[in-house]
């Protein structure tokens, strides 16, 4: 945070007081410790016990168990004090834990194939709109296309109704094409959906780059396909960063379509958490872990990418 | 090394036509210049010799071979652009060598290309900086390395210097030539700067509305103007128009200009009467009291050795170069006098300019 506001003094008119600098990093951080909190406070449920994640006034010191992350990844029976006293004593921490509640393993639950789904899901639909997306901006950004302005209007205007607002359309369509519950499906509805953001974004990137880069390359020797790869894509690297991560963070978090056409095989993450019962009702800390679990690739993937992010959102607006 | 004929060359997009039927030759080793006004069609008559742009109709020959259709980068020609192009990802030696790398070239033989160019322009200590550290004229001459490195048939060169200050532009005009000259290759170089085109090429032509209007040394271009275009883009103040009218007969050496009788070259084709032009250079006016054409001293404008005096006349505004030493007062009267040897007669309806002793040789394209 400090790294960012010296920087940003850097280019005011005026250096900016002490005091006055002491109160925006007050503020930067109050604002973060609000935007954060609930997070760290999912974080710290999925340690909690049934008892203290819903215990009232919240409990903010706990004993930390976890509890959770095993009733995530298993599913249980509830046995006879006699029956488990007379089983071989436990192999593994979990089974422990387990025990302790009366309760034996009796399998892994879903959420791993739910998991993959999602990985699955988000990040091949994510590749493909970009991809998509790319050639179809590059297309619009450097030739004479007939109608270009119609079909870029057209384009953006498939982003104009919310998408569930089709959902039953598709849902008979999906049925007839026996496209439910599949991953291919998913994939296929959500770069769908992604496809239109990414021409548009890209476009603008791609409008920025002078074409002069390109033309001078196909001079030099290369194909318009090479030169794309090698001269204009380089250049776009921003622009393309920025643009999947807006398409993976839709895709990801996706929850009407998934509920709608998904139940089994092909399931995601948004729909499997609210559905993570435990005895006596919804298990919090087992959905607070499914949960943490889902947050990370997001995170992980916009760490990863934040540098151009930051360029990119800001592309248009700082160059020139 | 090579030459390059253009025939019947048309570019339209959609309604509008960008080049109509251009037809000129391009000798080996000519550094030929092609000058006109903004939207004249010359950067669009350059992209098509480089295949950056298909032509509707006509033909683009490369040393007899026809390439109108072939890839840009089966003509093996070089482009030079006018904000470089210089590749941002790349260092200048990756930059330099980049055509080479194209071509599959071995790493070693890369290098060792890239060394000999970066010498040729004096640039071996930037090799390894970054292109957006660079001045214009390093990156410049950087540009001028890429297009250089793998020995093209000819250079294509789009404004190269419009990106860069007026006092470096005449500096780097000075190394193009001189470069141009050891290297001996086909240059066309497009540009809207008539000094530019003046003090380097061997051949200019001067291009308008998608045509070209003439085509010819800087002196015979100046000199001989093909048309009333030609005359008004080339030459700082431009030629002065009279504009008078009369009928023509081949052999005359005076036109009746209103009432007084003007000395011409020999004039060598039969005009009905009509509207016309007698075209004078600011430079072959002087003032003599005696002379018939007269008119009011409208103002002066030093430019050391000479100066620039606008008269108004009853047959419009001239504009005379006079030395400097001349005195001149703003609102007297004075008598202009032409060098009869050096007018010009343009036939206003056509602008083309009519046929005389002096106007001989010109061509139109």
């Amino acid at each position: 945070m400090t790294a960012v506001l010296t920087k940003s003094s850097a280019h005011s008119i005026v250096e900016a007081s002490p005091r006055a600098k002491i109160v925006a990093g007050g503020l930067v951080i109050l604002y973060a410790v609000i935007t954060i909190l609930p997070l760290l406070w999912i974080v710290a449920t999925a340690f909690k016990s049934q008892s203290d994640a819903i215990a009232y006034p919240p409990k903010v010191i706990f004993e930390p168990t976890l509890e959770g992350y095993v009733n995530l990844f298993t599913v249980r029976t509830r046995q006879t004090p006699d029956f488990i006293a007379k089983l071989p004593p436990p192999e593994t921490w979990y089974d422990k834990l387990v025990r302790q509640r009366d309760m034996v393993i009796a399998g892994p639950s879903k959420v791993v194939p739910r998991f993959v789904n999602s990985l699955i899901i988000g990040f091949g639909s994510t590749f493909l709109a970009v991809f998509l997306g790319t050639l179809a901006a590059y297309a619009f950004s450097r030739f004479r296309i007939p109608l270009a302005d119609d079909l870029l209007f057209f384009i953006l205007s498939t982003r104009m109704m919310p998408p569930v607002a089709v959902a039953i359309p598709i849902y008979l369509m999906y049925r007839q094409l026996n496209l439910t519950d599949t991953r291919l499906g998913m994939i296929l509805l959500y770069t769908a959906v992604n496809v239109s953001l990414a021409v548009w974004l890209l476009k603008g990137f791609i409008d920025e780059i002078p074409r002069e880069y390109e033309e001078a390359a196909l001079v030099d020797g290369y194909t318009r396909l090479q030169a794309l790869r090698k001269v204009v894509l380089p250049q776009a690297v921003t622009g393309i960063a920025a643009t999947a991560i807006f398409c993976l963070i839709f895709s990801w978090n996706e929850y009407a379509f998934a509920v709608l056409l998904t139940s089994g095989e092909a399931q995601t993450m948004p729909p499997f958490i609210p559905f993570i019962i435990g005895e006596g009702g919804q298990d919090w800390p087992a959905v607070a872990a499914a949960t943490t679990l889902f947050v990370i690739p997001i995170v992980l993937f916009t760490v990863l990418l934040r540098k151009h992010l930051l360029r990119g959102i800001t592309f248009g607006a700082v160059r020139k | 090394m090579a030459q390059i004929r253009i025939e019947n060359l048309r570019k339209s997009f959609d309604q509008f036509t960008a080049v109509e039927g251009s037809n000129f030759t391009i000798d080996d080793g000519v550094f030929f210049a092609l000058l006109g006004p903004s939207g004249c069609g010359k950067t669009t008559t350059l992209r098509m010799i480089a295949g950056l742009e298909l032509p509707t109709d006509g033909k683009i020959m490369l040393n007899g071979e026809d390439v109108t259709f072939r890839r840009a980068a089966a003509r093996d020609i070089a482009f030079v652009f006018q904000l470089f192009a210089l590749y941002p990802h790349m260092n200048v030696a990756e930059n330099i060598g980049f055509p080479l790398k194209c071509q599959g070239m071995a790493k070693r033989q890369i290098r060792e290309c890239v060394q000999e160019t970066a010498r040729l322009l004096r640039i071996e200590h930037l090799l390894s900086s970054k292109t957006s550290k660079l001045s214009g004229g390093d990156r410049q001459r950087v540009a001028l390395g890429r297009a250089m490195v793998r020995r093209p048939k000819a250079f294509l060169m789009d404004e190269p210097l419009g990106a860069l200050d007026a006092e470096f532009r005449h500096l780097m005009c000075g190394e193009l030539r001189d470069l141009h000259d050891r290297i001996g290759a086909t240059t066309v170089y497009v540009t809207h700067d008539q000094l530019e085109a003046m003090s380097m090429a061997d051949q200019i032509a001067v291009m308008n509305k998608g045509c070209v209007e003439q085509i010819g040394s800087p002196q015979e271009v100046y000199d001989r103007p093909a048309s009333m275009f030609v005359a008004d883009f080339i030459g700082s103040p431009p030629m002065n128009f009279l504009r008078f009218e009369s009928g023509l007969r081949a052999g005359d050496r005076a036109v009746a200009f209103h009432s007084v009788s003007v000395e011409v070259p020999e004039i060598r084709e039969d005009r009905a009467s009509a509207p016309l032009a007698l075209g004078i250079r600011p430079e072959h006016i002087r003032f003599a009291d005696a002379a018939p054409v007269r008119g009011e001293v409208f103002g002066a404008e030093y430019l050391g050795t000479t100066q620039i005096v606008t008269v108004d006349t009853a047959h419009g505004r001239v504009a005379a170069r006079l030395p400097s030493s001349a005195s001149v007062r703003i609102g007297e009267t004075v008598g202009l006098e032409f060098n009869s040897e050096r007018l010009a007669l343009f036939d206003v309806g056509s602008g083309l300019a009519i046929r005389t002793a002096n106007e001989g040789s010109a061509r139109r394209g």
